[in-house]
């Protein structure tokens, strides 16, 4: 066997998992990005805000349908590759499970009437509608994410040899990472999907604005030509992501104290700190920044960071991942919220984005950054956490099913996952074209 | 005695009949887009995907509550089942994958109909299959069997292969596919905009009647060997099987004389009760005979909060799911 059945079920839990959670951000955005074009049309009479109200409502149609048929695959996963987690488990983090379904209900539930309604409700309610798909994939992702908080830092559990003997599925739910983990992936989520879609259009709008050099000579687009739609289309996007990319810095702050709190060795794996030491540096692409880690985790530029000789051997997790993905997380995190800086002064100053060829390009450059640190950063918590499906409780090489084999379905659904992510690719690619 | 572990299996129950009229008529309108026939064959497609283009999603959410009360209610069971049935509910997830997917793309992607068209009618057939083959497995007893067997005595074939792979699984997998394609065609008789079309699917949903009959008829013949207690057990509860062989009975009659309301009313309580049939000639087990409701049942305080969630998130649920069914059954206002 070329790849052991615990690695097998880690790849297609991963796979499963980093698929779903780029569909899951659109998810929870597209659908604010919706209803602000629509409400951006009925106030103004733009019809260019209706027409992509009803394009980006094409676009949600398809990455909710892709998102709802992933999170299904997960959710029999959970039982498919890890029983004996679930077996144990299941009384404790059921209870956010349960309320993400009646959470994703309402989403698919008016998501139908969004989409399929336009001329079946008034338009009131058909806001309304899109409203209530934005506010319930926000809980969704609430709930789903408590779940991971709590293996990350379990609580609410009184263990006794390898059983829970008693549980309070409350206090589970309030374990101490809900609060910053919560924020940190609805953040993620606007800022992805916002800067992603801005990007795209930037995008498009440097192309005419080449093809339209190239034609007329030097004399730039004017402001109201036929970049209507893809310039709307950016800054309602932006509205969103902006917000979202600047605030992302300070929750990430928040977060990283969290774990040097509580998963102190999830720490010292993310910046592979070895040794012990007071006044810890903080290391970012070769850069040494002195005592810098020390001040951010524990706001004393002496303080103590524990690094990983401080724990046995056998509860490292795999530190190269961890501490490279940590630092993909951050430099794109910090690239985001330079660039929405930028975006942001030009704004105030009354500028229109469009006419700014640098910012254009910048943007149409991190058209992808979000969703990969959002990657990265699902690497690192997720990563971080092992060798333990639940922290300092179980491991993940006890949870996992005796079903031998699990290569096959690892590459069966990797095979499907590679399928849908092109044909998907290509359906977005298709609809931005349609109207250029 | 009807406790609170009572209760949340009611719960499951009741959301996997809700799934099974719902969602399984959704795949059962996939299986009439394979099956399209006759002139009208791009027309009777069009029907289908409009009548389930705006419901589908919500519909499908019905069995996501099933797996996560299960795994919360009974986490011993859901763990059991994960196990032993690896390979058909795997299979089973590819198809609801390739389904939910397919039928998207035909409606907003770029590519032909056509292809995504036809991706869609087999993975709408595929689910169907293996959800009926593995209630039929868990019916025989044998993912039971199958469980003590792991780590020790049991090869990989005795253990995760055999619980699924026999003729009876197999009877219940054309039984549950037989039963969502006449639901289908029954309720398209009442969506069909003209006569034409509503005779192509009374036609179809007479013979997906047919079809049903001959699949139970096998079912029950193999039960008897295959899964002995249940087939007591739904043979025994007369009064259940009184009442499915009346709504069958009204069904067919309702939909030779073409009233189609009545038809739709009929073969979803037939569906039902069929469904309860079996649930309640497994009562108390719930993977029979190893688990009852009570041995997998999570601990009190679970079921206690499960219980006030779900009656909390039913308040948001019902009346959601009628607006949305409401705003689909009138006409448009443009």
């Amino acid at each position: 066997m070329l790849i052991s059945n615990l690695m097998a079920a880690r790849a297609q839990m991963a796979l499963s998992l980093g698929f779903h959670i780029i569909f899951a951000e659109i998810g929870i955005a597209m659908p604010l990005l919706m209803v602000l074009a629509e409400w951006r049309w009925r106030r103004t009479g733009d019809a260019i805000y209706l027409q992509l109200a009803r394009r980006w409502a094409k676009g949600t149609a398809i990455l909710f349908a892709v998102g709802a048929v992933s999170g299904t695959v997960l959710s029999f996963e959970l039982g498919l590759l890890w029983p004996s987690f679930m077996q144990l488990a299941g009384p404790v983090i059921g209870i956010p499970f349960a309320l993400e379904g009646f959470a994703f209900f309402t989403e698919a539930i008016f998501l139908g009437v969004y989409l399929y309604g336009w001329d079946r409700v008034s338009s009131r309610a058909h806001m309304l509608a899109g409203l209530i798909v934005a506010v319930s994939g926000a809980a969704s992702a609430l709930f789903v994410v408590i779940v991971n908080a709590w293996m990350n830092t379990p609580a609410g559990v009184t263990v006794d040899g390898g059983r829970f003997i008693a549980i309070d599925p409350l206090a589970a739910m309030r374990n101490p990472s809900t609060f910053q983990q919560v924020v940190h992936m609805l953040l993620a989520a606007y800022a992805s999907t916002g800067l992603a879609v801005a990007g795209i259009h930037a995008a498009v709008l440097l192309q005419q604005r080449g093809a339209h050099v190239l034609r007329r000579g030097a004399e730039p687009l004017g402001p109201r030509t036929s970049g209507a739609f893809h310039r709307h289309a950016m800054t309602v996007a932006l509205t969103i992501g902006i917000p979202a990319a600047l605030l992302q810095p300070i929750s990430g702050d928040g977060s990283a104290r969290a774990v040097a709190r509580w998963q102190p060795v999830k720490l010292a794996a993310m910046e592979s700190l070895v040794e012990t030491q007071r006044g810890a540096p903080l290391h970012l692409v070769g850069l040494e920044i002195p005592r810098a880690l020390s001040l951010l985790a524990f706001r004393d530029p002496d303080a103590e960071v524990r690094g990983l000789s401080a724990f046995p051997r056998d509860e490292w997790p795999p530190v190269a991942p961890v501490h490279v993905a940590f630092q993909v997380m951050v430099i794109l995190g910090t690239l985001m919220a330079l660039v929405c800086t930028w975006a942001a002064l030009t704004l105030l100053r009354g500028r229109e984005i469009a006419d700014r060829r640098g910012l254009l390009g910048a943007l149409a450059l991190l058209t992808p950054a979000g969703f990969i640190a959002t990657e990265a950063g699902w690497v690192v918590t997720e990563v971080g956490r092992q060798p333990w499906i639940i922290g300092g409780i179980m491991r993940t090489a006890d949870a996992v099913t005796p079903m031998p084999g699990l290569a096959v379905p690892m590459i069966v659904f990797t095979l499907i996952y590679v399928g849908l992510a092109a044909v998907v690719a290509i359906s977005i690619a298709w609809l931005v074209r349609e109207t250029t | 005695m009807i406790g609170l572990p009572e209760i949340i299996a009611g719960v499951v129950a009741v959301a996997l009949n809700a799934y099974v009229l719902t969602g399984g008529a959704d795949f059962g309108g996939g299986v009439w887009d394979l099956f399209a026939s006759g002139v009208r064959r791009e027309r009777q497609r069009e029907l289908i995907a409009d009548s389930i283009a705006p419901i589908w999603e919500a519909n499908h959410v019905w069995l996501i509550v099933v797996v996560v009360v299960l795994f919360t209610g009974f986490p011993s069971a859901f763990s059991m089942l994960g196990t032993v049935l690896h390979i058909p509910l795997t299979i089973m997830v590819i198809g609801i994958v390739l389904r939910g997917s397919a039928f998207v793309f035909r409606s907003y992607g770029p590519y032909g109909r056509n292809r995504w068209g036809r991706a869609f009618a087999i993975a709408s057939v595929i689910t169907p299959l293996l959800l009926g083959t593995i209630i039929g497995s868990v019916a025989t007893g044998a993912v039971a069997d199958a469980t003590d067997k792991i780590g020790g005595a049991g090869s990989f074939t005795e253990v995760f292969v055999a619980p699924w792979a026999g003729p009876f699984p197999a009877a219940i997998g054309l039984f549950a596919l037989a039963l969502f394609a006449f639901l289908a065609a029954t309720y398209l008789t009442l969506d069909a905009p003209d006569e034409e079309l509503r005779e192509d699917f009374r036609t179809r949903a007479l013979a997906g009647a047919g079809a049903v009959f001959v699949c139970a008829a096998l079912a029950l013949l193999l039960a008897h060997s295959a899964a002995p207690r249940v087939a007591i057990g739904v043979v025994g509860a007369l009064l259940i099987q009184a009442s499915t062989a009346t709504a069958a009975i009204t069904a067919i009659a309702a939909l030779w004389l073409r009233h189609y309301r009545l038809a739709r009313i009929a073969a979803a309580a037939q569906v039902s009760l069929i469904l309860w049939g079996w649930l309640i000639a497994q009562y108390p087990y719930l993977i029979p005979p190893a688990l009852t409701i009570r041995d997998a049942a999570a601990p009190a305080v679970t079921l206690r909060l499960l219980a006030v969630g779900l009656a909390a998130g039913a308040v948001i649920l019902l009346p959601s799911l009628q607006y949305l069914l409401r705003t689909f059954k009138t006409k448009r206002r443009a």
